[in-house]
């Protein structure tokens, strides 16, 4: 395992059972600070409950060791704005003491009128990035990113990860985030956990390129029908 | 007879405000009917008052947070919505208090539309001060509901206890709903926490507009319909609906003339 000081998180035999289904099983890995850790796997394969078991919003058995000092950033896959009449900044200033400007600057949102613009308006692409300036406005040391490009065109996509890796270098943040975006994970993440129920690969994100790991990672053979 | 029409004014003035904001939230959850629906079953804790010869608000009172924890405990059972719940039992409760009435005419009318001929100075200040505290306590819990519609898991994640909230978010609408009955009835009041709201909704693009039209609004309708109530000496509950749906179709001129999105 190495020296338990250099990593933010540790998890160990970790196990997620809702109303008797297993829905993750026999999870163990860990994050060295401010490395960006890719989660990918098909569909079903418990990658957002991971994120649920992380931030203790589900019953969970095992061991969860973040570090002492973690502050968590979370942007969930899926939110609903098309009801609420709510602008950008009254949304992010639902963050106590919050940096709008600072935070939106960070996202590269750097239209001025944007602040003042309804959720509701925003394109796919400036919505995920307003995600992301809620989940760093109060200055976490770890963000947690579930599919933080989804529905967002290939160029927004590509620009996303560009800003998320230049956030990294400027503040040395610890990233964990689930995608689909194979040839993204080579390029802007460090090492990358494969998960199918249970891990189905950890290791140097670097990889992923193999197509005997893509096939492995994306098998419909789930690791507890194997067991 | 002076003293009971400002008395009325004051009371519909807070009672609208106190509606209107705590609606703006119903409207966002798409809970519109709610409040309306949940009116219904004070209609009994009504009834028994005036069989049993006690304030027949207090009845209504009893009643109505007695089936807001009822709702909250089976929607947490059930996962069922609290509309579904409300709507498929309070019908009943409408139902049992119009039997309860008996041949009670008049006391049934001002029941169902409203009486503020009753209001005095003690009933005054009780509806300001619940009003009052129906606005501080949903202010409380303003973002953290808006913040669960938007995503619970960011809610939760952000330390809200949703349960709790949806809890306290009940009981300020039987609240809401009980001091709403001299006004309009229990068969209107549930217009004063939705139609101000929805004229809100239609004209707003962001959530502070949209609380502070809801509440002027539900205090506009109240006020207008209380004095030509009062000047036509009819059952206010009616007239405030009327003020609160030309308030409404002036939103939605105002909507399709700017075509705001």
């Amino acid at each position: 395992m190495g020296n338990l000081d250099e990593f933010i998180l540790t998890v160990s035999d970790l196990k997620v059972e809702i109303q008797n289904q297993i829905i993750l099983e026999n999870i163990n890995f860990e994050i060295r600070k401010g490395t960006t850790l890719a989660i990918v796997g098909p569909n079903g394969a418990g990658k957002t409950m991971l994120f649920r078991a992380l931030l203790n919003l589900v019953p969970h058995t095992g061991e969860i060791k973040w570090d002492e000092k973690v502050k968590i950033g979370y942007v969930p896959q899926n939110i609903s704005v098309k009801d609420v009449p709510i602008s950008v900044k009254e949304f992010l200033s639902y963050q106590d003491g919050a940096d709008v400007e600072g935070a939106l600057a960070s996202v590269k949102l750097d239209d001025p009128n944007i602040i003042n613009k309804s959720l509701i308006v925003l394109s796919g692409g400036q919505l995920r990035r307003v995600l992301i300036a809620w989940a760093i406005v109060d200055k976490p040391n770890v963000l947690l990113l579930d599919e933080p490009t989804i529905g967002v065109d290939t160029g927004s996509e590509e620009s996303i990860f560009a800003m998320l890796n230049n956030l990294k270098k400027q503040t040395n943040i610890t990233m964990l985030l689930i995608t689909h975006d194979l040839h993204l994970v080579k390029e802007y993440t460090d090492q990358l956990l494969g998960l199918n129920k249970c891990m189905t690969f950890f290791g140097d994100s670097q990889h992923i390129s193999e197509p005997a790991l893509q096939q492995k990672i994306y098998d419909e053979t789930i690791c507890l029908a194997e067991a | 007879m002076v003293d009971s029409v400002i008395f009325s004014l004051i009371v519909g003035a807070v009672v609208g405000f106190a509606a209107g904001y705590l609606g703006s939230i119903m409207v966002l959850e798409k809970m519109a009917l709610v409040g309306d629906a949940m009116s219904h079953v004070a209609l009994p804790g009504l009834a028994l008052g005036v069989l049993l010869n006690f304030n027949p608000i207090l009845g209504g009172f009893i009643f109505l947070f007695v089936a807001a924890i009822l709702v909250w405990y089976v929607g947490r059972v059930t996962k069922l919505s609290y509309e579904t719940i409300i709507g498929t039992t309070f019908t009943l409760a409408l139902a049992i208090g119009i039997l309860m009435y008996g041949d009670r005419l008049d006391a049934l009318e001002a029941a169902l539309f409203g009486d503020i001929s009753k209001v005095d100075l003690t009933y005054t200040v009780i509806a300001i001060v619940i009003s009052l505290s129906v606005v501080l306590l949903t202010h409380s819990i303003y973002k953290k509901i808006v913040l669960s519609l938007i995503s619970e898991e960011l809610a939760i994640a952000k330390g809200v206890n949703v349960a709790r909230t949806n809890l306290l978010y009940l009981l300020l609408v039987s609240a809401t709903v009980a001091i709403g009955i001299q006004v309009t009835g229990t068969l209107l009041v549930g217009f004063l926490v939705v139609t101000p709201a929805a004229a809100a909704r239609i004209i707003s693009s962001n959530l502070l507009k949209y609380a502070v039209l809801s509440a002027t609004f539900g205090t506009l309708s109240a006020v207008t319909g209380i004095a030509l109530a009062n000047s036509l000496d009819i059952p206010p509950g009616p007239l405030v609906v009327i003020s609160g749906v030309a308030i409404f179709v002036v939103a939605l001129v105002i909507r399709l003339r700017t075509k705001m999105t």
